[in-house]
């Protein structure tokens, strides 16, 4: 069997497509060490606590509890949903807070590697795959408290709950694809992650997680815009049984996602060892 | 299989670093860049930057171990993780063939609140084994380790010599082509290191290794050739290994750790040598200590004694007054003094730890004078190259009858 040669040298192969494939191969190649490195995260993270899982979805809850409560006792007054207002907010901080976790996985995931990443040479694909792994889980737990929401409130059971997941999955090739673009630039400055949270916390009220989006004015035109609305609305209208008014703009938002997606992996691939230097030096 | 075949070819290698925080991190924005970019000019200094490797040539064959020496920040760290295709180099190339293990970081990716075996599986994943292979080997690395009795416990309760000890069980059942290790091997027990040295040489029949470490008895006994790195650049290169770690020591820095104790009785004067600095003596050859001791009146007889150390503060040698039957008398003023041994020392850094005390009627030592560390620090130098990595020798008659 010829043995695997490898070159390291200044010039690197710059085609897209070798990078893509290579980064690829690793990902495929990585499925043990990412699904290894998860099950460890997720497992020290509840062995080491009681309440668990619960912290997962404590903000979102916290967040829709605080609108329901604002928007009970009249403090705001919100248009109708069309659904009850505890679904409609439960369902848009729990999609919000994935879409969150899922721009912060690659970062997270990659720097929480740090001290391995500059000592020993493994695919560095396996750190985004572990990450996605571990939104899935923490992702298809809040799916389960968004269907037990739907029930409670008595919107009841529709088909296209079924389809909840796939949305979801959507959320997270979204925020994913976002993050990966902001890893390499956010493993130099720590300001980048501060100005996700940051930023999160502003963009959150040009979305339609809380309140509907208005019937006309300049909040109507960025709510329309905005990326996030369609990923959203989409989701929670496959949870509550409606006709998904902005399925065309969420297809169209995820087909972007997946060139860009394939960009973010090869910057990654590019930007790793030079991350890494900076690191170690 | 080509039994000369070269597995690892290093040519013109060179890596810069920069010295400032702030700068190096705005660097590493522009390099992303122009990473992305591809620029394929010339790399040259930016300010506040230097070479932490420069111009790095070798080839190592399967079953040759390069010994890689150097004082700190000589750029050996940097130069294994650029072999280790960590970080890319700024000029030059590197070719390896077959598969690269790293002893770089034992037990990485150990979770503290897991358990030993849960940890196995984690380190051996990121080693790149798979799960089936992990599952083969599991019992074996658990014995290796010897931690049987401990393996479900969280490895956050093992003791630092038990962590290295599994990270160390699950890198062993490695099967590289090409092995890095950097000073791993310094930890453990005595027990648990000839463990870990008989693996390594059990590797090395079939593996290109190159090794750093800053024990030269370890250099001089796994390698077949030795590099010196000073500053990135490379000072000396040679299959003689002996000579390389005789320039190696050479270079090292005077260390004067000079420490005076004892109950100040007895004062250094005056000394036929210059303390402060390092003398380089051949092995084989008369060390010659003369000096004047000033010792309070009402002492009446006292003694001297010597202790040769070496770099790792093991005593080496013993010279005692008593022991050869001298009792010195103390004369009221300042007394000169001979110490003379014909140098037994194979290459290295050593010092002579001298000490004064006052003998009792019995011919018993009393009270401890002086104790000056760091008295006469020397290197010894041998050419001898089957002696290396023995700290002594000794001529002896050896007659086949």
């Amino acid at each position: 069997m010829p043995l695997e040669t490898r070159v390291y040298q200044k010039e690197r192969t710059l085609k897209m497509g070798a990078l893509l494939k290579a980064s690829l191969k690793d990902l495929l190649g990585s499925r043990f060490l990412a699904r290894q490195l998860a099950e460890r995260d997720i497992k020290a993270q509840y062995r080491q606590s009681y309440l668990g899982i619960l912290w997962a979805f404590i903000t979102p809850i916290a967040t829709a509890a605080v609108w329901i409560f604002l928007n009970s006792s009249g403090t705001v007054r919100l248009s109708d949903t069309g659904v009850p207002y505890a679904v409609y907010a439960f369902s848009g901080t729990l999609i919000w807070s994935i879409i969150v976790a899922a721009i912060n996985s690659p970062m997270q995931s990659t720097n929480a590697a740090k001290g391995i990443l500059t000592k020993i040479n493994f695919p560095k694909e396996a750190l985004l795959l572990s990450g996605v792994y571990k939104l899935l889980f923490d992702s298809s737990i809040k799916i389960l408290l968004l269907v037990l929401f739907v029930f409670i409130f008595g919107v009841g059971f529709h088909w296209s709950l079924l389809l909840v997941p796939i949305a979801v999955l959507g959320a997270v090739l979204f925020g994913s694809t976002l993050g990966l673009f902001l890893t390499p630039i956010g493993l130099l400055y720590k300001d980048i992650g501060k100005i996700i949270t940051f930023g999160m916390q502003f963009l959150m009220y040009v979305t339609p997680v809380v309140y509907a989006i208005p019937k006309a004015g300049m909040m109507k035109t960025i709510m329309t815009y905005n990326p996030i609305t369609p990923i959203i609305l989409t989701t929670r209208d496959l949870a509550v049984g409606f006709t998904p008014e902005y399925l065309s703009y969420f297809l169209i938002v995820l087909a972007i996602c997946v060139p860009l997606l394939f960009l973010g992996l090869v910057l990654y691939r590019i930007s790793i060892p030079i991350i890494v230097e900076r690191l170690s030096a | 299989m080509n039994d000369s075949e070269i597995l690892v070819k290093v040519e013109g290698l060179s890596k810069k670093f920069c010295k400032d925080l702030k700068t190096s991190l705005w660097y590493g924005v522009k390099d992303l860049v122009s990473g992305v970019r591809g620029s394929r000019q010339e790399r040259e200094l930016r300010p506040k930057e230097f070479w932490a490797v420069q111009d790095v040539s070798f080839e190592l064959r399967r079953g040759e171990c390069l010994g890689l020496i150097g004082h700190n920040g000589a750029g050996k760290s940097t130069l294994l993780k650029i072999l280790n295709g960590l970080i890319n180099p700024d000029a030059g190339k590197v070719t390896i063939k077959g598969r690269v293990g790293a002893l770089i970081e034992l037990g990485a990716g150990f979770n503290p609140i897991l358990s030993g075996r849960e940890n196995i599986y984690n380190n051996g994943a990121i080693l790149g084994f798979s799960r089936r292979e992990i599952d083969a080997k599991l019992d074996a690395i658990i014995a290796f380790a010897e931690l049987e009795e401990f393996i479900d416990m969280p490895v956050q309760h093992y003791s630092s010599g038990m962590k290295v000890r599994l990270g160390f069980a699950v890198a062993a059942q490695m099967e590289p082509d090409v092995l890095i290790i950097d000073e791993v091997l310094a930890v453990g027990d005595v027990a648990f290191r000839m463990k870990c040295y008989n693996t390594i040489n059990e590797l090395q029949k079939k593996t290109a290794i190159i090794f750093v470490s800053h024990s030269m008895p370890q250099i001089a006994k796994l390698s077949s050739s030795a590099l010196l790195l000073s500053r990135g650049k490379v000072k000396n290169q040679s299959i003689d290994v002996s000579k390389v770690i005789n320039q190696y020591f050479l270079d090292s820095p005077i260390d004067n750790k000079e420490m005076i104790s004892g109950s100040g009785k007895a004062k250094i004067v005056k000394t036929n040598f210059d303390a402060s600095k390092q003398i380089s003596i051949k092995k084989d050859s008369l060390i010659s200590l003369e000096f004047t001791l000033d010792i309070s009146p009402e002492i009446e007889r006292f003694g001297i004694r010597g202790v040769v150390y070496d770099s790792e503060f093991k005593g080496l040698l013993d010279i005692n007054s008593l022991h050869e039957g001298h009792i010195f008398i103390n004369k009221g003023s300042s007394q000169s003094i001979n110490i003379s041994f014909t140098n037994p020392l194979n290459h290295g850094d050593y010092s002579l730890t001298l000490v004064v005390f006052e003998v009792d009627d019995n011919m018993k030592i009393k009270e401890r004078l002086l104790r000056y560390e760091g008295f006469y620090n020397f290197k010894s130098l041998s050419d001898n190259e089957f002696d290396s990595y023995i700290p002594m020798s000794v001529n002896v008659l050896i007659n086949q009858n």
